[in-house]
């Protein structure tokens, strides 16, 4: 249980990075499935080849940050529509990212030198300190968010998943808003799928698949159940819903029916559930369900046309 | 100061559906002008606004702001210089964020926004003395989802963010038309006082006769994407809703003859 913690507090970066997207500029971006592999990738060929631990890090969340502008350019410039602009990139990244990866689908990392090699040292991994080095981890990137959606640039951000034709005409261009909220969404998720990488002791070009379903499950669930009222909660309810999914995923493989591959009809009908749940009329009748409910009519008010 | 010369915008240019929202339109508002904007549905005011704005790009002619041509930027470019109120309430502003960070949006109109706290003590203070003139106790409401308002006093509030950084032009579309008579009332008036108070040269469409009337230092009648006729304050002040209606039709009337006499 304590590695289901870990893992969930490591995935909860990722899931924050949807967070920007998915809620924040209200934004369906599959690019994520491809960026986590971009960002293990690029961090394990450097760890291979003798970089430090650290930097390859830092190069993954760049390539994360690039990923996040092609997507991001197909979707303003391009006037690709956004679901397919995400998976456009997506697709196109699954090559790349094998040639990043020099050709091998897999990259093994148990001799290197990795972010987690400390941690193995000590044998903190599995127990209360390591719980703690990425619980802070985590809450540094939710705090980070939490700062910037506050900034004149992150307002402008939110304003443009709210209204766009407003924020239009208070002089913000919502093509650079988008392009830099998918940048940096994708870092993020880069920088998580380094980790993960870095973790588990190998990237492989198929870590990524279906990723998107768990970061849409931690950000529904966490919402639902821990509210979204301010975005200090919200962010924070992100990586509790992280956590709790990754909890209840271990829970589920506990069954003796379930099988390891069940994981992602698991998640899919996880998030599902989460979507329709709040629909009936029963789970309307409590209170965060209802604040989940309300985003949405709002969303519709959204759509409405200016001038006339 | 506003200018727009020679424009013209054909929609469906070249289908069965062709049509003609602005037929060679000139507009001048030398600055602090107040014109109040009538014409049947139709008549091609929204289409003027939104060119003004930057929302349509015109097939014909230009969009002077000051001393610079804006015809090629933008709508978000040039937003630096036009303030705008939409008939729809909930156009005006973000509805999942509070009151104090949609003001602090519309404080930052035109500027390159950085890695600044948009709301800051300082400013929350001015926002407060900014709502305080609205009436509304709004003031007392700055952390309150902008959503939550009603239709009357979020279309106060839109005004207000489109002003109080003082825009070059300031373009109202209808935007009492959706208010009861009451909310209607309370923003055609904060209209006023807000546009004297920042000098504000001003282009205001309206049904409301009357209303075209009462407001402003002119005023233009549209139809068919043509300018009828331009009343200057004198003649204004002199007119009334009848008044209007006459002329409409006598001037409707003339164009009618053109034609026939064209067809014969
Ligand atoms: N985006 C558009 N696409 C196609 N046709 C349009 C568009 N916008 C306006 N039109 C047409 O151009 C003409 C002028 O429309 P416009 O909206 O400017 O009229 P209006 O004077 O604002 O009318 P109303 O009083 O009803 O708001 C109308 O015939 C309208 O159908
Ligand atoms: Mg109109």
């Amino acid at each position: 249980m304590y590695t289901a913690v870990e893992l969930g507090l490591i995935y909860a970066i990722m899931a924050l990075g949807v967070y920007l997207t998915f809620r924040i500029l209200d934004f369906p971006d599959l690019t994520v499935d491809g960026s986590f592999t971009t960002g293990a990738s690029v961090a394990a060929i450097m760890i291979v080849s003798g970089a430090p631990p650290l930097l390859s890090t830092i190069a993954a969340f760049v390539a994360g940050l690039l990923a996040g502008v092609i997507t991001g350019l197909l979707h303003t410039k391009g006037k690709i529509n956004g679901l397919l602009a995400g998976i456009l990139t997506m697709i196109g990244l699954y090559s790349v990212n094998l040639r990043i990866m020099g050709g091998s689908a897999n990259i093994p990392l148990l001799r290197e030198d990795t972010l987690m090699t400390p941690l193995r040292e000590n044998e903190w991994l599995g127990t209360w300190v390591s719980i703690a080095i990425f619980a802070l981890i985590a809450i540094a990137v939710k705090l980070f968010l939490d700062w910037f959606l506050h900034t004149d640039m992150g307002l402008a951000m939110q304003a443009t998943g709210d209204n766009q034709e407003m924020i239009r005409s208070f002089g913000v261009s919502t093509d650079r808003t988008k392009i830099v909220g998918l940048a940096i969404s994708n870092g993020f998720v880069a920088l998580c799928g380094a980790l993960i990488a870095q973790y588990q002791g190998f990237s492989d070009i198929s870590m990524g698949i279906g990723l998107i379903l768990v970061g849409l499950a931690s950000v529904i669930v966490g919402q639902a159940v821990f509210g979204s009222r301010v975005i200090f909660v919200s962010t924070l309810a992100v990586i509790l819903g992280a956590v709790a999914y990754r909890v209840f995923i271990t829970l589920a493989l506990q069954i003796e029916w379930f099988d390891p591959s069940d994981v992602k009809l698991i998640s899919a009908v996880l998030v599902i559930l989460a979507l329709i749940l709040p629909q009936w009329k029963f789970f309307k009748r409590l209170p965060t369900f209802s604040t989940l409910k309300k985003t949405k009519t709002s969303a519709k008010a959204r759509g409405s046309y200016v001038g006339s | 100061m506003l200018e727009v010369n020679d424009v013209s915008k054909t929609f469906f240019a070249g289908t069965v559906n062709e049509r003609v929202a602005l037929d060679d339109v000139s507009l001048q508002l030398p600055s602090g002008d107040f014109v109040t904007v009538i014409g049947s549905n139709g008549a091609g005011k929204s289409t003027l606004l939104n060119i003004a704005a930057g929302k349509l790009l015109p097939e014909t002619g230009r969009v002077i702001i000051g001393d610079r041509d804006v015809t090629k930027l933008a709508d978000h470019q040039r937003a630096k210089y036009i303030g705008r109120v939409f008939q729809d309430p909930m156009a005006g502003s973000s509805p999942n964020m509070t009151i104090e960070e949609n003001l602090a949006i519309a404080y930052e109109r035109g500027r390159r926004r950085g890695f600044r706290i948009g709301v800051t003590n300082k400013k929350r203070e001015l926002f407060a003395e900014e709502l305080k003139s609205l009436e509304l106790g709004l003031e007392n409401r700055l952390k309150a989802k902008v959503g939550l308002l009603s239709g009357g006093q979020r279309q106060a509030l839109s005004l207000l963010m489109a002003t109080f950084s003082e825009p070059e032009v300031l373009m109202l579309d209808e935007h009492t038309a959706a208010l009861d008579p009451q909310r209607a009332e309370l923003v055609s008036r904060l209209t006023t006082e807000i546009v004297e108070r920042h000098k504000l040269t001003t282009l205001m469409v309206t049904h409301n006769m009357e209303q075209a009337l009462r407001l402003g230092n002119r005023l233009i009648m549209m139809h068919e994407g043509r300018i009828l006729f331009d009343l200057n304050e004198e003649r204004k002040s002199r007119m009334t809703v009848k008044g209007l209606l006459q002329e409409f039709e006598n001037v409707k009337g003339e164009t009618l003859n053109d034609d026939r006499a064209m067809l014969q």
